[in-house]
């Protein structure tokens, strides 16, 4: 496997700096270098740390030297969401209500990282507290695409998607509610998974809908995915819903063929997409099945009835809980504070001004939702189509072993289309949501590109607990597709390139 | 605002007071319910804190399981049923002292349901069911200090933010004041027989809220009823209940409605006034909190705790009457806290008299109590030494009168008493030879009331046994003084 410059796999370099190949100063200059030359055009960080990487690359070297053992992830950069807490390091969740806010703890998958000799080089652009699917609803930055700067990179881990396919760095970390993993990894081309609801400690993650969030993964292989999700999965005494069940993938299991494996895609689903489901995005989905039974896999058609109910059900749960987390931004001990009026003044002026207008409206759709005489016709009966949405996927998983399904209706939309038609911007989550309703892994993985040369990505839906299956599934279709090792042009022209 | 009283008597007859009341408990675990802050009253303000208890982004609850067993044992206690699942949800409301804009507590699926506390009242005992006992957590502490002219600020101390609290929501069955201080007594002597919470009331930790209602005698149907805030004391509970169902029957006798509404006790006006009214009320929009999962007990874990829990004041009680044959009411005093009823058991089996023993704890050991405060604990005379002088009283070896002057050396000295009788010579004087040589001083002494018995006046005879007593300071053996005396007067006057 080659090393070179930034093209490489994290797998790679981390190899090459456990075995003296290249120092971890090296490689996280080069990469530095890279973002120095894409990040302003793409706008994919609120804050760089280059120093502080710098430092840790150093140490690492140090140890290195001194003959330490080193982890599994040495030297490798690593972009943080900015809705995931580093200490000592702005942390505002694309928010102005957080703006200058520092949180004086490290996140569960920081320590994890830190653990693993990962290099943290920066904090990645979002929507607001994660709620969008486009990165526009950042109060910072819009983050551009960087196979078409003029689209969106997806969101909300808009920012986390772009760099790692603008090679700015090889992995990165985003947080998936309803989409916000795999959406954008779909639409910049790279690796994006969401793992199983209680597979990665949730401690740390600023909170938008507890019972939906999960940190996942970004990379450029199927391998590297799961060496960060190996790193920062299992159990954490601090988070009591996180699990032991999810442990670290072997990579050797990633490699075994998909021969004798079920793999189930909903017929349906597709059709009651029409015409909502790009073509180009079909017919990926169509050879990819192809590809699969070709290479000896079994294909069945499962029904998912409840999946039709996804959106509904997710902006009743989502905006409650968001309600609710989001209500201890109110200026009293942290973050901004406006007005010195009386108490309510305060507080009308700090989340006022503090609050972009997504974010106002899930408040306020999540406060009327939970609201007395509202409650048991809006929250409690989505909870139990939630609940049928589950039993679906367990029951399809039951007879496949994988669901092969889109990530998104379309490629990548043009910056500023669904900006102002929230509904619109909604329904691009449709074939997301439901897996996060359910609780259920799921990985958006590079298929192919479209005529128009805009990436498209593919979801695989596993079982509980079994990403290892997924992520193999997906390595079967690397092996034989190079639609991920393609690189944006604008982030190839001037150097690093093979 | 109606003055209280303003109901006279025969008003007050054709009605019937409803009462229920919300208990506060703060539990007695070394860290808070959710954190491992510790939850020691009185430190600096907003020094027992972290991310979690700050409500800083990303922080999660992690469930105390010590909390949990303390609010089942309660439960148990009162015997409630404890629910093998029970589920936490958020409470949301926007307050300073609320970091996280809501406070987590339980709903729909509490801990324990049902239950009640058996109270003594005047038309004879009665038992107050409870709807339910809850877990949640504390909120912290709004201090509104004198600002300067004109600028009002608060302050908020975060200490008490997540200190486990158990709320105790009463079924309305209390028809007085009186009959809601016997159950707050009863309810908090349980607690603390329990250890899960110390039931001081200056310092929060225990705290009642109470909701009030009056209907015509004989209707079936509930008044509106209002609450009642603020409520720092027991006596304070009495008094405002009492207060409010005055106010409320002077209020419909001339005609008027009670509105539902929240009110202020302020004690030192001894008035209840508005705070908010119904439309102001919250809506707290409860839902499930999803950062905790459902709350679930082994069947086994609970009968483990319901067979370590400790004898109840109830039991105790009883078993005392049965075991020591003292009155119940003896039982009762002695069943205040288990310490002093095991001070009291520690006594009586060394005296080898539970009565006297009883008497002795009653009256002096509680005097001393009332007077220098604190709890049997401390109190200078241990059990053991209290029942060697019990015991010697008993005896005969010493009279009531010295054995009061040995307890009050005792409280100072920590010598037993048969040494303190030693040391300071106040061993009886029951030799007749030397009674006898006593009753020669003291008519030697008093002649006149001598020659005044010689001459008939039987009543003199007392005056000169009380000389006798003086001169011997007690120790004198009254029986056998009187008959020394005698003996010398026939004696000198044959």
């Amino acid at each position: 496997m080659s090393a070179d410059g930034i093209l490489a796999s994290a797998e790679a370099i981390a190899a090459d700096v456990a075995s003296g190949k290249r120092s971890a100063v090296e490689v996280v200059t080069s990469f530095l270098a890279q973002a120095d030359r894409t990040a302003d055009t793409l706008r994919t960080y609120l804050h760089r740390m280059p120093e502080a990487a710098l430092e840790t690359a150093a140490a690492i070297d140090r140890r290195r030297a001194a003959k330490e053992s080193l982890g599994p992830l040495a030297g490798v950069p690593i972009a943080i969401k900015d809705n995931i807490c580093v200490r000592g390091v702005p942390t505002t969740c694309g928010s102005r209500i957080l703006e200058r806010y520092c949180p004086p703890y490290d996140a569960h998958v920081i320590e994890r990282l830190r653990a693993a000799d990962a290099v943290i080089v920066g904090k990645t652009n979002c929507d607001e507290f994660a709620m969008g699917s486009s990165t526009e609803n950042s109060a910072y930055a819009v983050t551009r695409n960087p196979w078409d700067p003029e689209r969106v990179p997806g969101g909300s881990s808009g920012g986390s998607a772009a760099t790692v396919a603008a090679c700015e760095a090889p992995l990165s970390l985003g947080s998936d509610t309803g989409g916000s993993v795999r959406q954008p990894a779909a639409f910049c081309g790279v690796y994006g998974l969401k793992p199983t609801y209680g597979a990665v400690s949730r401690y740390g993650l600023v909170a938008f809908a507890s019972s939906l969030d999960q940190i996942g993964p970004f990379a450029r292989t199927a391998r590297d995915t799961a060496l960060v999700q190996s790193a920062i999965c299992g159990r954490d005494a601090r988070d009591m819903t996180s699990r032991a069940e999810a442990t670290p993938i072997d990579l050797n299991d990633l490699e075994r063929p998909v021969a004798g494996l079920t793999i189930g895609v909903p017929r349906a689903i597709l059709d009651e997409a029409g015409d909502a489901l790009a073509p180009s995005i079909r017919a990926a989905l169509t050879s990819a099945a192809s590809a699969f039974e070709r290479a000896g896999a079994t294909l069945i058609d499962v029904a998912l009835p409840h999946a039709r109910y996804a959106i509904a059900t997710y902006y009743l749960i989502a905006p409650a809980e968001a309600s609710s987390n989001l209500a201890r931004y109110d200026g009293v001990r942290y973050g901004v504070r406006r007005g010195d009026g009386d108490l309510r003044a305060m507080y009308e002026a700090t989340r006022g001004a503090g609050f972009g207008r997504e974010v106002t409206r899930r408040i306020l759709l999540g406060t009327y939702a939970l609201s007395a005489g509202y409650y048991d016709a809006f929250y409690l009966r989505a909870q139990k189509v939630r609940t049928l949405i589950r039993q679906d996927f367990l029951e399809a998983l039951g007879r496949c072993d994988a669901i092969l399904m889109p990530v998104t209706p379309t490629p990548a939309f043009p910056i500023g289309e669904k900006a102002d038609d929230p509904l619109a911007m909604y329904l691009s989550d449709i074939f997301s949501i439901p897996a996060s309703l359910a609780g259920v892994p799921g990985l958006s993985f590079p298929a192919t590109f479209d005529a128009t040369g805009l990436p498209i990505g593919l979801q695989l839906v596993g079982r509980p607990f079994d990403e290892r299956t997924i992520l193999r599934v997906a390595r079967a279709y690397e092996r034989e597709h190079d639609a991920a090792s393609r690189v944006p042009p604008l982030a190839a022209a001037g150097g690093g390139a093979p | 605002m109606t003055k209280s009283g303003a109901a006279g008597n025969a008003a007050r007859d054709r009605y019937e007071a409803v009462i229920g009341l919300e208990v506060h408990a703060q539990l007695k675990t070394k860290t808070k319910i959710f954190c491992a802050c510790s939850t020691s009253f009185g430190a600096s303000a907003n020094t027992q804190v972290c991310p979690l208890c700050l409500g800083l982004p990303g922080v999660l609850p992690v469930l105390n399981g010590r909390a949990v067993e303390f609010a089942v044992m309660t439960g148990l206690a009162v015997g409630a049923t404890i629910h093998p699942r029970s589920v936490f949800a958020r409470k949301n409301y926007f307050y300073p002292d609320l970091p996280k804009g809501y406070q987590i507590s339980q709903y729909d699926r509490p801990l324990c349901e049902g239950g009640g506390v058996a109270i003594r009242t005047a038309e004879g005992p009665k038992v107050i069911g409870l709807v339910r006992i809850h877990l949640e957590e504390d909120a912290g502490k709004s201090l509104h200090p004198e600002g300067r002219e004109g600028v009002s600020t608060t302050r908020v101390d975060l200490n008490r933010a997540g200190v486990p609290l158990i709320e105790i929501v009463s079924e309305p069955e209390l028809r007085t004041g009186e009959e809601a201080y016997q159950y707050l007594t009863k309810l908090k002597q349980i607690l603390i027989y329990l250890d899960v919470c110390d039931g001081n009331m200056e310092e929060g930790s225990l705290r009642c809220d109470a909701n009030v209602s009056v209907r015509p005698r004989g209707q079936a149907e509930f008044g509106t009823k209002t609450e009642i805030k603020n409520l720092n004391s027991f006596r304070y509970v009495e008094k405002a209940i009492a207060y409010e169902i005055d106010r409320q029957i002077a209020l419909l006798e001339s005609g008027g409605r009670v509105v539902q509404e929240t009110l202020l006790w302020d004690s030192a006006r001894g008035v209840a006034e508005t705070m908010r009214s119904k439309e102001e009320a919250h809506d707290y929009r409860y839902f499930p909190e999803p950062d905790l999962l459902p709350l679930d007990l082994d069947a086994a874990w609970i009968e483990r705790l319901r067979a370590s829990l400790p004898e109840l004041p109830d039991a105790l009680r009883a078993r005392l009457v049965r075991a020591h044959g003292i009155p119940d009411y003896d039982a009762e005093v002695l069943t205040e806290t288990r310490a002093l009823a095991a001070y009291y058991e520690e006594t009586a089996a060394r005296s080898g008299h539970p009565k006297l023993a009883s008497n002795w704890i009653m009256t002096e050991v509680n005097a001393v109590r009332n007077k220098i405060g604190g709890s049997i604990e401390t109190f200078p005379i241990r059990a053991d030494r209290l029942g060697d002088l019990v015991g010697m009283v008993a005896a005969g070896r010493v009279s009531g009168k010295i054995g009061k002057q040995l307890f009050e050396k005792m409280l100072t000295d920590p010598e037993g008493p048969e040494a303190l009788v030693q040391k300071h010579g106040l061993l009886p004087i029951d030799d007749d030879a030397a009674l006898r040589a006593l009753a020669r001083e003291v008519l030697a002494a008093n002649p006149g009331p001598t020659a005044e018995f010689r001459a008939g006046k039987e009543k003199t005879f007392a005056y000169l046994v009380g000389q006798a007593m003086k001169q011997s300071r007690g120790r004198a053996h009254p029986e056998k003084l009187q008959a020394a005396l005698r003996a010398v007067l026939a004696e000198e006057s044959s």
